[in-house]
C-alpha cells in the first residue's frame, strides 16, 4: 500500500541514503537503529513532512490516512482533548469513544497541560485513531515513561493493532524488547548515509530471538 | 507589558495603594493650589466643575467622541496592516528583506514629521490625520508581530499538516493563539501611542477632538479646561483597559492556568 523510493537526503542533518521499501496492510514494523541516525527523519519523510524529499518518493502516501504519534504530544494546549480530536476529524461522540479506548474516559473536557506525560501521550494516540488511520506512525512512544506506564501503553497499542488487522504501523524505537511485543517486521537503519540495513519479516519466535541477538551484538559493538 | 509566555512581568501592586496614593496626590494638589491661589493652578474642585460644565453642555462628549472615533479607525487600520506585514516578515525571508529597511526608517521617523508631511501634502483633512497616525503605528505593530510569527512552533505546524487542518483551522487554531500575546502587546503599546499621536494630530490640524480643545485652552492659558479634558481622557483610556483589554486577556490566557494537575 506504500512504497518508498527515497533517492537520498543530503540537505541538513541527518543524511539519508537511498531507501527502498514497501509497507503492506497489516505490517507492524519496528524501526530500530542508533540514536541520531535519522529514524525520525525517515518517519517525517513517510508522513510527508520533509519538504526536501519529493512527494513522488513516497508512493501511495496521498491515498492513505495517517495517524502520527509524535515524541511530544503536540496537542493544541488551548483546546480540550475532545476539541483536539475533533480537529483531526472525529465527531464529538467519536472523540469520546477514542478517548475511552485509550483509558481516558471522561477526560474530554481536560486541557492537555492538565495531564501527566503518560496520559497526554495516550490522548495523542487517541487523536491518531480519530483519523481512522491506514498507517500509524509512532515515534518512540515509550520514551520517558516509567516501566509500568510504558508497559500499559505497549499493551494498548498491541490491542489497537489486533483490533484493526488492516492497519499498518511503523514504530521508531531504541529498544529491541518493544519489537518483541509489537513487530512482525524489523527495519534496521544505520550507516553513513543511513540506509535500511535489514528489512526482515519476523515469523516465529526463534527468528525474533536471532534478530535481537544480532541487534544486541551491534549495540555492544557500537558502545 | 507581558513577557513571551504572556505572564505579567510586573505584578500589579495591591489595590489599597491606588486608594491611598491617588487621593493623597489630589490632596497635595489641592494644598498647593490653595497656597498659590493662581488661575494657572486651579483646585481639584474647580477642575471637577469644569468637567461637569463641559459634560452638561455636551462639548466634552462631542470632542471625546471625535477623538475616540479617530483612535478607533487608526487602531483598526494600523493593527490589520501591521499584523499582515509582521506575519509576512516573520514567515518569509524575502518579505523581511523588503520591509526591514523601511521599518528602520519609519521607526526612527518622529511622529511630528509624519503629521506635518501628511497635512502639507494632503491638506488639513480627516484622511491625512488618520494616515499620519497609521503610518506612525504600523512599524511598531509589524515588529512586535514579526517576533510572534518567528516564534511560531514548527512542531504544531507539522501536526497541522499531518492532521490535514484547513487553512482557516491552521490560522484560527494554531496561529492566532500563539500570536495572541504579541497581538495583545501590540494592542497595548498601540493604543498608548495612538491616543497620544491623535491628540497632536488634532492640535495641529483638526477642529474637533480633545487635542483641538487643548489647543484652544492653551491659547488662553485655561488650565482648568486643559486638566478637565486630560482627566476625562485618562478615564476613557482606563475604562477601555478595564472593560475590553483585561477581560480579553484573561479570557484568552485561561488555558495557561490549569485548575488541577494530574501528575
Amino acid at each position: 500500500m506504500l512504497e518508498l523510493r527515497i533517492a537520498g537526503r543530503d540537505f541538513g542533518q541527518p543524511v539519508l541514503g537511498e531507501i527502498f521499501a514497501t509497507v503492506e496492510r497489516g505490517d507492524r514494523i519496528c524501526l530500530l537503529g542508533p540514536s541520531g541516525i535519522g529514524k525520525t527523519t525517515l518517519l517525517n519523510a513517510i508522513a510527508g513532512l520533509d519538504k526536501s524529499i519529493p512527494q513522488e518518493a513516497i508512493i501511495g502516501r496521498d491515498k492513505l490516512r495517517v495517524g502520527y504519534l509524535f515524541q511530544e504530544h503536540r496537542l493544541l494546549p488551548w483546546r480540550t482533548l475532545s476539541a483536539n480530536l475533533q480537529l483531526a476529524g472525529a465527531t464529538p461522540q467519536e472523540a469520546e469513544n477514542h478517548l475511552a479506548s485509550v483509558g481516558l474516559k471522561g477526560y474530554g473536557h481536560y486541557l492537555p497541560d492538565q495531564l501527566s506525560l503518560g496520559m497526554a501521550r495516550r490522548a495523542a494516540l487517541a487523536r491518531c485513531l480519530a483519523v481512522k488511520p491506514d498507517l500509524l506512525l509512532l515515534d518512540e512512544p515509550f520514551a520517558s515513561l516509567d516501566p509500568v506506564m510504558a508497559g500499559e501503553l505497549k499493551v494498548l497499542i498491541a490491542g489497537i493493532l489486533d483490533a484493526n488487522p488492516g492497519m499498518a504501523m511503523i514504530c521508531v524505537t531504541h529498544d529491541g524488547g518493544d519489537a518483541e511485543i509489537l513487530a512482525n517486521r524489523l527495519w534496521y537503519l544505520d550507516g553513513k548515509p543511513a540506509r535500511l540495513q535489514w528489512d526482515d519479516v519476523v515469523g516465529e519466535a526463534g527468528l525474533i530471538d536471532g534478530l535481537l541477538g544480532r541487534l544486541r551484538r551491534l549495540d555492544l559493538a557500537d558502545s | 507589558m507581558t513577557n513571551l509566555k504572556g505572564h505579567a512581568v510586573t505584578a500589579r501592586p495591591p489595590l489599597w495603594s491606588y486608594w491611598v496614593v491617588l487621593p493623597g496626590f489630589v490632596l497635595f494638589w489641592a494644598l498647593i493650589a490653595w497656597l498659590i491661589q493662581s488661575p494657572l493652578l486651579p483646585t481639584p474642585l474647580q477642575v471637577l466643575d469644569t468637567v461637569i460644565r463641559e459634560a452638561t453642555a455636551g462639548d466634552l462628549w462631542h470632542h471625546l467622541g471625535a477623538t475616540f472615533g479617530r483612535v478607533a479607525v487608526a487602531f483598526v487600520l494600523a493593527m490589520s496592516l501591521g499584523t499582515v506585514i509582521g506575519v509576512g516578515m516573520g514567515r518569509s525571508a524575502t518579505t523581511n528583506a523588503l520591509f526591514d529597511p523601511l521599518l528602520v526608517l519609519l521607526l526612527n521617523l518622529p511622529a511630528l514629521v509624519t503629521i506635518i508631511l501628511m497635512y502639507v501634502w494632503f491638506g488639513l483633512v480627516e484622511v491625512a490625520a488618520i494616515m499620519a497616525v497609521v503610518i506612525n503605528k504600523v512599524p511598531n505593530v509589524a515588529v512586535t508581530v514579526r517576533e510572534g510569527a518567528r516564534s511560531l512552533d514548527y512542531r504544531l505546524e507539522e501536526m497541522a499538516s499531518v492532521y490535514e487542518f484547513t487553512r482557516w483551522q491552521r490560522f484560527r487554531e494554531v496561529w492566532v493563539p500563539q500570536l495572541f500575546p504579541y497581538l495583545m502587546a501590540a494592542t497595548r503599546g498601540g493604543l498608548a501611542l495612538i491616543w497620544k499621536i491623535v491628540l497632536v494630530v488634532e492640535l495641529l490640524g483638526r477642529s474637533s477632538g480633545v487635542g483641538f480643545q487643548l489647543h484652544l485652552a492653551f491659547q488662553v492659558f485655561d488650565v482648568a479646561t486643559i486638566l478637565a479634558y486630560s482627566l476625562a481622557f485618562i478615564a476613557v483610556v482606563q475604562l477601555i483597559e478595564l472593560t475590553i483589554l483585561q477581560p480579553l486577556e484573561r479570557r484568552s490566557s485561561r488555558w495557561r492556568q490549569p485548575e488541577a494537575a494530574h501528575a
